[in-house]
């Protein structure tokens, strides 16, 4: 099959891309755009480390033809902190909420995700909505944490 | 990544209408994704032409009216879990849509795919099944709605004709109904289940009026357990009849070992999960 020119507004610009329709987002913006800071990390969409935000919704890029994000907007790690970071970025570092650092872009994303919905500062429901996002060096209460305690700063 | 994109096709349409020509030509269709990516990725996706149902308005929405809810078969979970009818309506939906893998996947995934997808663990399909839900098949012959029950003909065998699609889906509202959803699974999130048990039934003065059982990981596909609602029917919940219907179970399941479980686990866990609804009601 063909490629087709698909337009995406990645991180509030504007894009045109050539690629066959079933290519995956992920690809897309690691290989077309050069975003490599979006990471594969099962490519069967269990572990969160492809996470973007899509027209507005938490999404696995790995699962996503680009074909159905024509015309869309996508938020990725690079979009978010661009000129200084945000309080869930600050309280990551400061809560040790990264240590290798391959599964910090999904959570991040996914955080700030959570964050623009209204999510609230409790372990709970973070925990809820970081399900699909896996790690597998801080065991999880560091990260937990950190989006708490962004959370709650934002609240004051 | 196995997938070769090279390889495929998907093509968006305006309107419904232009699906159903596609699908005559051959097209398959092809909503969320989250299942036929995952086949693509692993590099076993069969069919290579598809045209996609994504945001077709005709396809999503859900739909309240007097006796039943309608839901277009290409609502994402999400737009389920957000409802507030839904969520009063049917809870035991909303649990399952829930813990349908996470919520990146539930964005995504749609209460149709899920059913087409026919997998047997899938986690809203029993719910379906206890409330005896109807699907609505459509292609450029003309729609027709079936029951659920009898969408599933054998492991990933379904009803659904060449050039059709799962169109909506009809749950009757019944209220007064006592409620059980129970997903067994190795965690909270992102888990096939080992097994699943939905139930909806009309209980009063320790007489079963009504019960319906939907389960999953049981069987080549979702299933109803007619054996024990036949039994059940009409019945006094007393000891004695928790302790005999468990029999009457193992006419409904036929669970084996795989993977995830095994056929001793899975007959046990799914016998308390009958109990443990029963026993509630009692």
């Amino acid at each position: 099959m063909s490629e087709t020119t698909y337009s995406l507004t990645v991180n509030g610009k504007k894009h045109s891309v050539r690629a066959h329709p079933m290519e995956r987002l992920l690809d897309t913006l690691r290989e077309d755009l050069k975003l490599t800071g979006t990471k594969e990390g099962c490519g069967e969409g269990e572990c969160g480390a492809c996470s973007v935000i899509l027209d507005g919704k938490l999404v696995n890029s790995c699962l996503v033809p680009v074909a159905q994000a024509h015309r869309s907007t996508v938020i990725t790690i690079e979009g978010i902190g661009e000129k200084t970071l945000t309080p869930i970025q600050q309280c990551f570092l400061d809560c040790g909420g990264t240590q290798c650092g391959i599964c910090t872009p999904g959570m991040i994303v996914a955080a700030t995700a959570y964050a623009k919905q209204g999510g609230q500062a409790n372990s709970v429901s973070i925990r809820e909505w970081l399900a699909g996002n896996l790690c597998r060096c801080t065991g999880y209460a560091q990260i937990i944490e950190s989006v708490k305690k962004a959370l709650q700063r934002k609240k004051r | 990544m196995r997938g070769i994109a090279s390889d495929f096709n998907l093509v968006t349409a305006k309107n419904l209408l232009e699906v159903l020509n596609l699908l005559k030509e051959g097209y398959s269709p092809f909503a969320g994704g989250t299942d036929l990516m995952v086949l693509f990725e692993a590099g076993i996706l069969a069919k290579k032409k598809y045209v996609s149902l994504w945001g077709l308005r005709d396809l999503c929405g859900i739909r309240i009216e007097k006796e039943s809810v309608i839901i277009g078969a290409a609502t994402p979970f999400t737009d389920v879990i957000e409802n507030r009818s839904l969520a009063r309506l049917f809870p035991d939906l909303i649990q399952a849509a829930k813990v349908t893998g996470s919520k990146a996947i539930q964005n995504r995934g749609t209460i149709g795919g899920n059913i087409a997808n026919a997998s047997p663990a899938a986690d809203t399909p029993p719910v379906l099944l206890a409330r005896r839900a109807q699907l609505e098949l459509t292609s450029l012959s003309g729609s027709r709605w079936i029951e659920y029950r009898d969408f599933h003909l054998d492991y990933k065998k379904t009803a659904l004709r060449e050039d059709e699609l799962i169109s909506a889906i009809r749950i009757p509202i019944r209220s007064k109904m006592h409620v059980y959803y129970r997903k067994v699974g190795t965690r909270n999130a992102q888990a096939i289940s080992k097994v699943v048990l939905s139930s909806v039934a009309r209980f009063s003065k320790g007489l079963v009026e009504d019960i319906s059982i939907g389960v999953g990981s049981v069987a080549p596909f979702p299933k109803a357990c007619t054996a024990v609602e036949s039994f059940l029917q009409g019945k006094h919940l007393t000891e004695e009849v928790i302790a005999k219907v468990q029999g009457e179970l193992l006419k409904d399941i036929s669970p084996i070992d795989d993977i995830r479980s095994t056929r001793s686990y899975r007959l046990r866990v799914a016998q308390n999960c009958l109990a443990d609804f029963l026993e509630s009601l009692r």
